[in-house]
């Protein structure tokens, strides 16, 4: 969400009360003393030793946003960036939302980071002149520093700092333009690099308060299933055993000093369960559900012209999708601790301020007597956008009345998570005369995870098809609706949402569209791309010239108006999610048959770059993801049970199967936009689209492998 | 539980743990070396790769009874000040994202390039295959890889 300029003046004039802003945040055992400090805001403070301290209220999970989010600030202070130190905001109420997902943490907070350093450098600027007696227009602010050319004098931020603080902090400063930038465009070197080769990164796995415990939970096997009791009498012989506990209905926690004897505990720990409803559910069960619900009532997401009425040339096609789990690299886990009446909670989250409040509900404490640290996150993925973790160290560390870290291991991690939901698609195109489209249907057929979780969005909308659900070509009549039908599973956002599923289905189609008519497949786009026009989406207005854009720059750089090499097949897609365009183009050559992937171009939109370095990043992580999950990627059920356990049968792409990845991005000063997941969807459909060129086999089911 | 000496980073430790504990769990638990990462527990991932006698192993499934007298090198005594070539040519590249397997990997391409000054992409593809990475960071560690076998430092 966007920090409303209410809030940020908020913030900003909290200035005269610096000094509890600056307590709140530190978190830690800062003396009440530092009231020369300089925070005119809560992103941002100035010690009088020239440290200069940005708080990331995001949370860094891969993405980079301790580096590109401190770099959006530094550039309005003028600061110089080697002087930088960053501090990761826990739960707080100064930021908004500080949910990072949705691609958001850049697009969010654009605005409040620019607004924070230009409002910080104007009363720095103000302090020198006042000090100098001259007036602010013949003072002007670099590398952290206050100079007044005419007299060749200068001032650091950090001597200006206490000065600075006295002023008032102004409500609509100036910010820069473009053409001015010295930070925001470069491909600047992460900041936590360093401490990700050395091994001294802490990670929420890593953290340990003195005298914490460790404990494992054995949960109930079947979905839904409930302890009906439990036998821990071998589990107490394990050297180290502490206690055990039920935790809620449907879990039993082992509580031990040691690691591996919470470990050794828990297996031998015996539980009798009632299964429950769902003990017989199978994925054969689960797919028939699905393309039965797609007759039911549907919700319409976008309509343009009327599809009902347009006669000729009919294509049509149905697509499925499987659950997928995020399998994150560090296992959930999370440390709580209680003293005096208080919960602290360390824990590698996403959402930081929902793990405060429902960790306060679940052992009865106001939500301000719950302090959430943020650490680093060994991958995120949207598995962290849950706060069960939390919750349950929380229980167990109240109930075993110690510090105590509830760890889970990755046979948890792929049974108990929360899954992408599975998703069956109903496509339906007329062509006209010269057999282009003039009208296109899609009917999504998806169990929305919103809804489940209690918010079901108005208008029976899920909120994320709002970002993730748009459809940015020009054809005269299209019909995007959706059907949601209850599951049983619980679901869980993933890396790109819905915009994976309704990119592979789409964007397969437009494919199926243009080999039926002998187009070429980007020739066909850029045919629907033709004219300039905003495509008006909920919140989202899509430009097609961007789309064209992407479209355009991806085809350059992989050379398509040429022949692919001799033994390569290749294959392209586009799609808009999040704020930005994305178009890629997958270059595969056959092995038997099996598609090995040996480049992917990728063409991006973002708006405004931030840090060209990072975007990269993001992109050849984001391939890579997708790969995964178009290649192998399935989490399937049997006896109410999901039938993966590990890395064995639930694998991502290894360094064998990566492909070189190539990104390059449109210049913009649009506002910018995020990175993260756009490059996922339309993975699948150009890799699809290139095993078509290769075997003039139509992939309609994910994954790839493993079909007959 | 009969005392085990340990030659950890050069130093030796004496643990009071049973001796089917993991190496993982005894470097992270005992001795507080966290570099090394817990992913699996069952040798899939690579997470938890240290050096042992100089070969890359799976800390996770090797038990501590099977280390006594042996040298067990970790990330985080790879080398003082952050200086092994991998090293720098991680910082050079920018590597890590989120990080977590990054020890892991930097300790295979270390048992690597220590017997093979040279590799190839082949032998490169050939010896981390084993590390996951979940942030898809495979073009950057192969990149890394060739700049510091080429003697490559720093950028």
């Amino acid at each position: 969400m966007t920090i409303t300029r209410r809030e940020f003046l908020a913030a900003g004039g909290a200035a005269g009360a610096g000094l509890a802003v600056w307590f709140y945040l530190r978190h830690g055992n800062e003396s009440h003393n530092s009231g020369q400090a300089f925070a005119p805001n809560a992103y941002l403070h100035i010690a009088p030793d020239a440290r200069i301290t940005v708080v990331v209220p995001r949370s860094e999970m891969g993405q980079g946003v301790r580096t590109a989010l401190p770099m959006i600030l530094a550039e309005e202070l003028e600061a110089d960036w080697s002087e930088i130190a960053i501090e990761q905001a826990g739960a707080s109420t100064l930021f908004g939302d500080q949910t990072t997902g949705g691609s958001a943490s850049v697009r969010t907070t654009w605005d409040p980071m620019r607004r924070a350093g230009a409002a910080a450098r104007e009363m720095l600027i103000a302090a020198a002149a006042k000090d100098w007696g001259v007036p602010v227009s013949e003072c002007k602010a670099e590398k952290s520093k206050v100079i007044h050319t005419a007299s060749n004098r200068s001032l650091g931020y950090g001597e200006l700092a206490d000065r600075a603080a006295k002023l008032p902090v102004p409500s609509d400063p100036p910010l820069k333009s473009a053409k001015d930038y010295k930070l925001v465009g470069n491909a600047l070197p992460r900041v936590d690099t360093p401490s990700k080769v050395n091994g001294s990164a802490e990670f929420g796995i890593d953290f340990r308060p003195s005298g914490m415990k460790y404990a494992f939970l054995s949960r109930s096997p079947v979905i839904g299933g409930k302890v009906v009791g439990f036998d821990d009498s071998e589990s107490k012989k394990v050297p180290g055993f502490a206690t055990s506990m039920k935790v809620g209905d449907s879990a039993v926690a082992v509580v031990a000093d040691t690691v591996w004897g919470a470990m050794e505990a828990q297996r031998q720990l015996k539980v009798s369960w009632d299964e429950g409803a769902n003990k017989d559910l199978t994925s054969a069960a689960l797919s028939e559900a699905l393309r039965k619900a797609a007759s039911g009532k549907s919700v319409t997401l976008y309509e343009g012209g009327n599809v009902a009425k347009v006669n000729g040339r009919r294509i049509t096609a149905e697509y499925t999708l499987p659950f997928l789990a995020h399998a994150p690299m560090e296992p959930g886990n999370t440390t709580a601790q209680f003293r005096d009446g208080k919960c602290e909670l360390w824990s590698p989250t996403q959402v930081p301020q929902d793990c405060r409040d429902s960790v306060a509900a679940a052992v009865g404490l106001k939500p301000d007597d719950v302090k959430v640290n943020v650490t680093l996150l060994g991958g995120g993925f949207g598995r962290r956008l849950e706060h069960d973790y939390a919750v349950e160290a929380a229980l167990v560390a109240k109930t075993a009345n110690a510090p105590v870290k509830v760890m889970w291991t990755r046979e948890d991690d792929m049974r108990f998570s929360t899954y992408r939901p599975d998703s069956f698609h109903q496509l339906s195109a007329v062509l006209d005369a010269q057999g282009w489209p003039v009208s296109f249907s899609h009917r999504i057929v998806s169990p929305s995870i919103s809804r489940q979780k209690g918010q079901p969005g108005d208008g029976g909308v899920d909120p994320d098809l709002k970002d993730e659900a748009g459809f940015v070509y020009s054809i005269p009549n299209v019909r995007i609706e959706c059907v949601d039908p209850d599951s049983p599973v619980p679901l869980g956002w993933l890396r790109s949402v819905y915009a994976s599923p309704v990119a592979f289905a789409s964007e397969s189609f437009l494919d199926e569209i243009a080999i039926a008519t002998h187009r070429d497949p980007l020739e066909l786009r850029l045919h629907l791309l033709l004219k300039d026009q905003d495509v008006k989406y909920f919140d989202t207005t899509w430009q097609t010239a961007r789309m064209r854009g992407v479209l355009q720059l991806v085809a350059e750089k992989a050379g398509w108006d040429k022949p692919v090499a001799s033994g390569l097949h290749r294959g392209i897609a586009a799609f808009a999610c999040f704020n930005t365009y994305v178009a890629e183009v997958v270059e595969i050559a056959m092995e038997g048959n099996e598609p090995k992937v040996k480049r992917v171009v990728l063409a991006g939109d973002v708006g405004q770059r931030i840090n060209p370095n990072i975007l990269e990043q993001q992109a050849q992580s984001a391939v890579m993801f997708g790969l995964s999950a178009a290649l192998r990627g399935k989490i399937t059920f049997d006896k109410g049970r999901v039938v993966q356990s590990n890395f064995g049968d639930y694998e991502p792409v290894r360094m064998s199967e990566a492909p070189v990845v190539e990104a390059y991005f449109v210049d913009s000063n649009a506002a910018p936009s995020g990175i993260g997941e756009p490059p996922v969807p339309p993975l699948a459909p150009a890799l699809c689209s290139a095993i078509y060129s290769a075997t003039k086999k139509r992939i309609r089911t994910l994954p790839i492998l493993g079909q007959p | 539980m009969p005392e085990i000496t340990l030659n950890v980073n050069g130093q030796d430790r004496k643990l009071d743990v049973p001796a089917e504990t993991p190496l993982l769990w005894a470097l992270r638990d005992t001795l507080t070396l966290t570099g090394t990462k817990y992913g699996c527990g069952v040798g899939l991932c690579g997470a938890c790769t240290v050096h042992l006698d100089g070969n890359a192993v799976r800390s996770c499934v090797t038990p501590v009874s099977a280390v006594a007298g042996k040298k067990v090198v970790t990330i985080e005594g790879l080398a003082s000040g952050d200086s092994h070539p991998l090293q720098v040519a991680w910082i050079a590249e920018d590597v890590p994202q989120c990080g977590y397997c990054q020890s892991g990997q930097i300790m295979t391409a270390a048992a690597l390039l220590a017997k093979n000054p040279s590799p190839s992409a082949e032998d490169i593809t050939n010896a981390m295959t084993g590390n996951l990475c979940r942030c898809g960071t495979y073009n950057r560690i192969r990149k890394a890889i060739h700049r510091a076998a080429s003697g490559g430092g720093g950028r």
